[in-house]
C-alpha cells in the first residue's frame, strides 16, 4: 500500500525540510498557462486513481509515462548521469509515497515535476551549492565588460541553434547558471517562482538568467560548425 | 549613469538588459538600438538562445536499472510497513 501519509506542514517547505514535499496548489497552478504541461492524456487518470488505490502494475505505468521527461530535468539540472539516476529514482519514491496525496488540483505532470525539482534542490543543498549567494559562488561574469564583448555582427550566432550544440553548452555551465537558465528558458518557471525556490532575490534571478546566457552565447559561438551539428 | 533611454551608451544598455529582456518585448523597441548595430546581435542572439531552450524537449531515456531498483527499494518499504 502506498505511504498516506500528508507531506510535513512547513512554514517554507522548500527549503528547510528534510524531504523533498509535494508541491501545493498555488505553487502549482500559479503560472501553469506559461508552463509547457503535459495534460494527462484521457488514460492516465484511470492509471493515476489504480497508482494512488496502490496498485503496483499502474505505478510502473506512471514511470513509464513520465520517467523521459523526469531524469532529463534531473540530468539538466545536475548536469551528470549517475546523480540523474539517483535523483531519478529518488524523485519516483517520493511519488510513490506521497501519490495519495495528489488531489488534481493542477495536471499530474505539474505536480511530479514540480516534486522533481524539490528533490533535485535538496541534493544541490546537501552537497553544499549555495543557492542564495550564488553571485559570490560563480566565477567572474563571463563577459567581463559587456561593452567590448560580443565582436562584429556578423559574428552573431545565424537565427538558430543546433539543439545538440546547446545540450552540451547547458551542460558545460556552472551549477548555478545552470540551474537558473533550465528553469526559467526551459522549464518555464517564472522568476518570482524561481526566487522563491531558491530562497534568492528575483533580481539575482534575473542577473544570474543573464549571465548564463551570455555565457551560453559565449560558447555557441566558439563552437566549431562541425562540431555544433554533432 | 544617464537615466536617459536615448543617451546611454552600450555598458549602460547592457547593464539593463537583465530586467529588460522578458518584460513584455519592448527591449527591441529600446532607442539605444537604433545606433548600437552591436547591442542590437547581442539582443538577437540572447532572445535566439532563450526561443532555442524553449524547444528542448525530453530526450534522454534512464536505463532499465533504474525502475528495478526503485520496484526493489518500494517492495521492501511495503515489507517494512506491513511485514504480514
Amino acid at each position: 500500500m502506498p505511504d498516506l501519509r500528508s507531506p510535513q506542514p512547513s512554514p517554507d517547505p522548500i527549503h528547510r525540510s528534510t524531504e523533498a514535499v509535494a508541491p501545493t496548489v498555488a505553487e502549482t497552478v500559479g503560472n501553469e498557462a506559461n508552463r509547457r504541461t503535459n495534460l494527462a492524456p484521457s488514460g492516465e487518470t484511470d492509471v493515476l486513481a489504480k497508482a494512488q488505490a496502490g496498485d503496483h502494475s499502474a505505478f510502473a505505468q506512471l514511470y513509464s509515462l513520465h520517467k523521459r521527461r523526469i531524469y532529463s530535468l534531473c540530468l539538466r539540472m545536475v548536469g551528470n548521469v549517475a546523480e540523474a539516476e539517483d535523483l531519478t529514482q529518488e524523485a519516483f519514491l517520493q511519488l510513490h509515497r506521497k501519490i495519495a496525496t495528489f488531489r488534481g488540483d493542477s495536471a499530474f505532470s505539474t505536480w511530479l515535476h514540480r516534486l522533481t525539482i524539490n528533490v533535485v534542490l535538496m541534493h544541490l543543498r546537501k552537497k553544499g551549492l549555495s543557492l542564495v549567494s550564488m553571485d559570490e559562488a560563480m566565477e567572474p561574469a563571463p563577459e567581463g565588460n559587456p561593452g567590448r564583448s560580443f565582436g562584429a555582427p556578423d559574428l552573431t550566432l545565424s537565427g538558430s541553434i543546433d539543439r545538440m550544440a546547446l545540450e552540451r553548452a547547458v551542460g558545460d555551465l556552472p551549477a548555478g547558471y545552470r540551474l537558473i537558465f533550465v528553469l526559467h528558458d526551459i522549464e518555464g518557471y517564472e522568476h518570482n517562482e524561481i526566487a522563491s525556490m531558491l530562497d534568492c532575490s528575483i533580481g539575482n534571478s534575473k542577473s544570474q538568467l543573464h549571465k548564463a546566457r551570455l555565457k551560453l552565447r559565449a560558447a555557441l559561438r566558439s563552437f566549431p560548425p562541425q562540431e555544433a551539428r554533432r | 549613469m544617464t537615466e536617459n533611454p536615448n543617451l546611454m551608451d552600450c555598458q549602460e544598455f547592457q547593464a539593463q538588459l537583465p530586467e529588460m529582456i522578458g518584460a513584455g518585448g519592448k527591449t527591441a523597441l529600446h532607442p539605444h538600438l537604433k545606433s548600437c548595430a552591436l547591442c542590437r546581435a547581442l539582443l538577437a542572439d540572447l532572445e535566439t538562445i532563450a526561443e532555442a531552450a524553449r524547444q528542448l524537449f525530453p530526450i534522454e531515456e534512464p536505463p532499465d536499472k533504474l525502475w528495478k531498483q526503485i520496484e526493489s527499494v518500494i517492495r521492501d518499504e511495503e515489507k517494512a510497513e506491513d511485514p504480514e
